[in-house]
């Protein structure tokens, strides 16, 4: 934007924003393209939080948060966006109250809804970068093929455990989401955060990289994280920068681009097969033959019938809450460890969710197991409809 | 001849838990086949059914994707590292 046409700073913003002022880096005209600048955050969570409080406390003139969610208890050892006080009230209402807080100056606008190929286009429009702090791949893909069909800059973070990665993708000249990972990975092989867990600090980190990517971005300073993937460590405090490239065979991004309007993702990550009804029916009745309800299972026990209940969860997880009777072996030892259980009887595997136990079912079953029941809903469900004397996490 | 390979964290249950593990082989594919044979779980993560690298799996030679180099054919020493990087969506939940 032409610097005549860049808004004016008031006395109250002159005072508040005095540290960026003084620099030359980002000066008087810096600070107005920070106000005249929008960054649409996608989702008010882990990512979210941090990155849209410091664009709010920065001067970022228009922030836009798209969430759908309610602020929960688990939600606060990192959403620090969120207080105790706002436990059950929604994300948005929330988010929008602190940001203003830290900054009545700016403007923020919420959109209660969940990110749809229908919807992300008319979101995205006015904002000038999207920041995608989502928490699954469908939304991922959605966002950077939205990014790259408008053009918009998507500062992009991601998350698990210790680990983050950071880059900022779709802007002209730089590559796309979809020319490093062309392809999502199949559903249950990658744990979410609720499965796998998260250090709180740890999207602190990754969140106020991706917001100072879109504050670098807005006021034209510096050198962007284009090309670039960085990876970051928490546990070994270790940054490493990979090259990205453009790719010129890249369905979105490319020289022959094959997808020119939003898709279905949740199609495209497999969580919802493209087949007949009739196909999804004989899918369905197969998959109810291989699981068990925790009703089911407590009616069975209770009944006396011998079945073998083994725990894949971490021993971590496990001092929190357990089925009675149940024998701990985590995921990645099944497969050297399922000589402990005998192929002949009737096993029940269970995680927290169902997820983890699903794919050392289908472990077990390749080795030649026979009767092999994944626990629906896993242990959560458990202690909702059974046990509801132990803690859920 | 070992190279050190960096395992990530969705990775390490496969690998007892170790972040960096070692393998020999004098190219990339050569690498990998010890590796998995070394610790059999990462084979499923890495490669799919029909015995192909699986595409949201990048292998980093160094800072260098090994897709811009010469794939499973690109040669290694002892003093390359490779890293596997999965994608990972976590953020908001």
């Amino acid at each position: 934007m032409n610097a005549n046409a860049l808004p004016e700073l008031n006395k109250d913003e002159i005072k508040r924003y005095s540290r960026h002022l003084i620099m030359p880096e980002v000066g008087v005209d810096g600070q107005k393209r920070l106000k005249a600048g929008s960054v649409l955050c996608i989702g008010a969570g882990g990512l979210g939080s941090p990155a849209a409080m410091y664009l709010a406390a920065a001067g970022v003139g228009r922030i836009g948060v798209v969430d759908f969610d309610v602020v929960d208890f688990s939600n606060l050892q990192r959403q620090i966006i969120h207080g105790t006080k706002d436990v059950g009230r929604s994300k948005l209402a929330s988010a929008k109250d602190r940001l203003l807080d830290i900054n009545p100056h700016i403007q923020v606008d919420v959109y209660e809804e969940s990110l749809t190929s229908e919807n992300a286009l008319r979101l995205f429009e006015p904002y000038d970068v999207i920041l995608d702090g989502t928490d699954n791949f469908p939304t991922r893909y959605l966002t950077n093929d939205a990014c790259v069909l408008l053009g918009k800059p998507n500062a992009y973070g991601s998350i698990f455990r210790f680990e983050g990665q950071a880059s900022v993708f779709s802007t002209k000249e730089g590559p796309c989401y979809r020319c490093l990972y062309p392809e999502p990975p199949p559903p249950g092989l990658v744990p979410s955060c609720a499965e796998g867990g998260v250090l709180g600090v740890l999207p602190g980190v990754i969140g106020v990289i991706q917001a100072t990517e879109a504050i670098k971005l807005l006021t034209g300073i510096g050198e962007p994280l284009i090309g670039r993937f960085m990876i970051y460590d928490a546990l070994r405090m270790k940054f490493r920068e990979l090259k990205l490239r453009k790719d010129p065979e890249c369905p979105v991004c490319g020289t022959h681009p094959t997808v020119t309007t939003l898709i279905d993702y949740e199609e495209f990550c497999g969580l919802r097969p493209a087949v007949s009804e009739e196909q999804i029916a004989v899918a369905t009745n197969a998959g109810s033959a291989t699981e068990i309800s925790a009703v089911e299972l407590k009616a069975r026990l209770d009944r006396g019938d011998q079945l073998k209940i083994v725990d894949v969860r971490e021993p971590n997880e496990y001092q929190i809450n357990r089925i009675p009777g149940s024998q701990l072996i985590p995921l990645g030892e099944i497969p050297r460890r399922y000589a402990e259980l005998d192929p002949n009887d009737e096993i029940v595997v269970q995680c927290k969710m169902g997820g983890r136990s699903a794919k050392a079912a289908d472990y077990l079953r390749s080795v030649g197991f026979k009767r092999v029941l994944n626990l629906k809903g896993g242990i959560l469900d458990w202690v909702d409809k059974v046990d509801p004397s132990q803690p859920k996490y | 001849m070992a190279t050190k390979i960096l395992i990530p964290t969705p990775l390490r249950p496969y690998t007892d838990k170790q972040e960096a593990v070692e393998a020999s082989g004098a190219t990339i594919g050569e690498l990998l086949t010890d590796l998995t044979t070394r610790h059999p779980g990462l084979k499923a993560h890495l490669y799919n059914e029909q015995g192909k690298l699986r595409s949201f799996v990048n292998l980093y030679l160094n800072d260098e994707d090994i897709r811009y180099l010469q794939k499973e054919a690109t040669p290694v020493s002892a003093s390359d590292t490779l890293s596997i990087i999965p994608s990972v969506a976590g953020g908001s939940r």
